[in-house]
């Protein structure tokens, strides 16, 4: 049942509404028409609009840069011209002439021959369906990111944010524990694939001089991301048996002391570079290949977790003794899910060590702990959906205030209390990730007059 | 190691204990009435110790300092004292009624976050205003080392350890003979059906808030006479440290919290010497860096096998998650 027909008195909403009855490929076409806007005429729009430069993130980060200054002339007593206003509404217009008019256009335009084509997928097997729209949303991406390499690192970091937020969403939304352990996972998984790479590929100071050469050896890096999750899985059997005994606040404590015991091990072991950690690792994570991974990392879990193994992993959350006298083996349900979701935070980890090409200890502390907690709280709890929201809002609200430097922690959290006082579970919890029905046509959700 | 050399460190663990009691005494305490962690509490020792910083420079300012003060040293360090512990209450209260009670009803989880949020928003909101560099903490008293048969005790050592141990025995006797305390045992037996006969939870709550965050305060002056320099993140180590004893003791449970809090301090100083005697033992080149790494360790185990912790309850169907 959808939600206009739970309240009758609201009608559909006004995002749908205004896109009108676009289904995802018409999105995505709009969104890549949107692209290929910026890509070709975003530069003469931005002169005629006399923004500095083309705006990087929608817009945003302009817009916050020019708060930063005035922030900064309020209070410091910068300088500031009352000329750089104008770029808030310009840094608005832009944002509407690029990307919101053709979305909305193209999106309407193209209505009626997307739905004939989502009807015509949609008769298709599930996975050929999938490939078409995974192949047009790569397009769009790869064209967005393709304008300046900023986007490009943010665009990657903002993936392995989701695979990571996802992979803790499994244990912390599904099954309800309070794991504190996942930047250790991340760490384990960062530090195993690059002792791989490393050590094997490339003349290093910390791990000595590359022991095999060979031709396109990128093609080792699955080995090394599963190396990398396998590790990280192998050491959440630390936190899993434990899990066995007790829940709740003990197993959070168990998961924090086994971060500081994980951090402050990579501290010390010297082989590993110590507190410096390695540099250095090949810069085999492209766009594509993150891409690729998340992709099906979030095709992986999704099926895990709608699976009867993971319908398990909820009666647990809900009530472990019930659960138990349901037949739910708890142990093997814990420990399942405990290992899914610390591998793929352990691959998260090599995707992110071959991304920045530099780890250190320190990257994986109490901060990166609060900021996971913050992606998955913020976007909901037991919901793909949520952690893809919670992931990417946080992510990118993050680059875009970055002008307002130290005034970011404050926004931030601020948001934050103001989500979980107003919904306490996240943006978009307990909701199903259902792709049939995401990729399917969208004529007949419309609402009956 | 001779006797001396253990007394010695047994004299450091006492001290450096006493801040993690009174710091896990704010957890432990929010925890029992609340079955909730008020994870700002790290950044409220923290603000604390800002504001015992302030007051006491306001202090000196008033009574003089050096030879020409008015009052001696450990006047201007009483009133330190009490009046940080007052101002920081007002900290506490202001974190229940922004991050907490409108939470009274949802997932644990959410509040956590809104904590660790609030948190954030503290050592910021600091850096914002104070310019994020370390401040030193005015030295109040003078400090006088006594040599106790090759034992070296510094006045404030003594002191740290017996305002501390006060303040402990102080809030056992509030919460055990008082009025107010028995609503607070009341409330943490039981925060469902309590409410029902007529004792107020909010107030309760709030008190509770007020009170753990007054002890962050006096253990953040303690902690500025000892080592005098704050930064804005001392509270985030601090904190989680504090958190992991308040846990080990057990929760909820106030006698446990300080027993573990000294525990953990006497880990973590012991551990040092500990890996001296080892690597001179057995001929190793351990590096006495490893100090979180054992200590830790040590948590696990106790956790892995006294689940429920030192002296809380074991797991119960009551909790809510």
């Amino acid at each position: 049942m959808t939600k206009e027909a739970i309240s009758p008195g609201r009608g559909p909403s006004a995002v749908r509404r205004i896109l009108g009855p676009a289904p995802l490929l018409g999105l995505l076409t709009g969104a890549l028409a949107c692209v290929l806007i910026e890509r070709f005429f975003g530069q003469q729009v931005s002169d005629l609009l006399h923004l500095p430069k083309m705006p990087v993130l929608f817009g945003i980060l302009t817009i916050s840069k020019v708060v930063a200054g005035l922030v900064n002339a309020l209070f410091k007593g910068a300088a500031f011209e009352g000329i750089e206003l104008l770029q808030l509404p310009a840094a608005g217009v832009y944002f509407a002439v690029v990307y919101l008019l053709p979305l909305i256009g193209v999106g309407r335009i193209t209505a009626g021959a997307a739905n004939r084509a989502a009807a015509a997928l949609a008769r298709m097997p599930l996975p050929a369906s999938a490939l078409v729209h995974l192949g047009l949303m790569y397009v769009t991406l790869h064209v967005w990111a393709g304008m300046s390499d900023y986007r490009l690192i943010t665009l990657n970091l903002t993936l392995i944010a989701v695979l990571f937020t996802l992979s803790l969403n499994i244990i912390n939304g599904y099954m309800g524990e309070f794991s504190c352990s996942h930047p250790a996972f991340m760490a384990i998984g960062a530090y195993i694939s690059s002792l791989f790479t490393v050590g094997l590929f490339v003349d290093d100071k910390v791990l000595g001089k590359a022991l095999v050469a060979m031709p396109m050896d990128y093609l080792t890096f699955p080995l090394a991301l599963i190396l990398g999750g396998g590790a990280a899985a192998a050491g959440a059997l630390i936190i899993a048996i434990p899990s066995f005994k007790t829940r709740g606040d003990y197993l959070a404590i168990i998961s924090l002391a086994f971060l500081f015991i994980v951090k402050s091990l990579f501290e010390n072991l010297q082989v590993l570079g110590g507190a410096r950690g390695i540099a250095g690792q090949p810069d085999w994570a492209t766009l594509p290949v993150i891409f690729a991974v998340v992709v099906l990392g979030i095709w992986i879990i999704n099926n895990f977790v709608t699976s009867t193994l993971g319908k398990a992993l909820n009666a647990v959350r809900d009530d472990e003794t019930a659960a138990e006298a349901m037949t739910v083996n708890t142990r093997r349900v814990k420990m399942t899910a405990f290992l899914v979701g610390a591998f793929w935070a352990g691959v998260a980890g090599g995707l992110l060590a071959h991304v920045l090409r530099y780890i250190n200890p320190a990257m994986f502390g109490v901060q990166k702990l609060a900021e996971v907690l913050a992606m998955v709280y913020f976007g909901g709890l037991n919901s793909v959906y949520g952690s893809i929201v919670g992931a990417v809002s946080i992510s990118l609200l993050g680059e875009a205030l970055r002008p307002l430097e130290i005034l970011k922690w404050i926004f931030i959290p601020l948001l934050l209390i103001l989500v979980m006082i107003y919904r306490p579970t996240g943006l978009v919890a307990f909701r199903d990730f259902d792709l049939r029905k995401a990729m399917g046509p969208r004529t007949d959700s419309r609402p009956k007059v | 190691m001779n006797l001396n050399f253990f007394m010695q460190n047994l004299i450091n663990a006492l001290q450096w204990g006493s801040f993690y009691a009174l710091i896990a005494l704010g957890y432990s305490m929010v925890y029992s009435i609340l079955m909730l962690f008020n994870f700002a509490h790290g950044d409220i020792f923290m603000v604390g110790a800002y504001i015992g910083l302030g007051v006491s420079l306001v202090l000196l300012k008033i009574v003089g300092s050096g030879a020409a003060a008015l009052v001696p040293g450990w006047v201007v360090l009483v009133a330190t004292i009490l009046i940080s512990m007052f101002l920081t209450a007002f900290v506490g209260i202001i974190v229940e009624r922004v991050g907490y009670r409108p939470l009274r009803d949802a997932p644990r989880a959410s509040a956590a976050i809104t904590g660790l949020m609030i948190g954030i928003i503290l050592e910021t909101s600091n850096i914002l205003f104070l310019g994020g560099q370390r401040l030193a903490f005015p030295q109040l008293i003078e400090s006088q080392t006594y040599n106790l048969g090759g034992v070296f005790i510094t006045n404030k050592k003594i002191m740290i350890v017996l305002v501390s141990i006060g303040l402990m025995t102080t809030l056992h006797q509030f919460v055990t003979r008082s009025r107010w305390g028995m609503a607070m045992r009341a409330m943490a037996y039981d925060f469902v059906v309590v409410p029902l006969v007529g004792v107020p939870l909010n107030t309760i709550a709030v008190m509770t808030f007020a009170i753990g965050s007054a002890l962050a305060a006096a253990a953040g002056i303690l902690f500025g006479l000892a080592y005098p320099v704050l930064d804005p993140y001392m509270g985030v180590s601090f904190g989680w440290k504090a958190f992991v004893a308040a846990i080990l003791g057990g929760r909820g449970s106030i006698m446990g919290a300080c027993i573990a809090g000294f525990m953990l301090g006497f880990i973590e100083i012991m551990t040092v010497p500990g890996i001296q005697i080892v690597n001179r033992l057995f001929e190793l080149n351990i590096g006495s860096n490893l100090r979180d790494l054992i200590a830790y360790s040590i948590v696990l185990a106790i956790l892995v096998f006294r689940p429920h912790g030192l002296f809380g309850e074991p797991y119960s169907a009551k909790l809510r998650l």
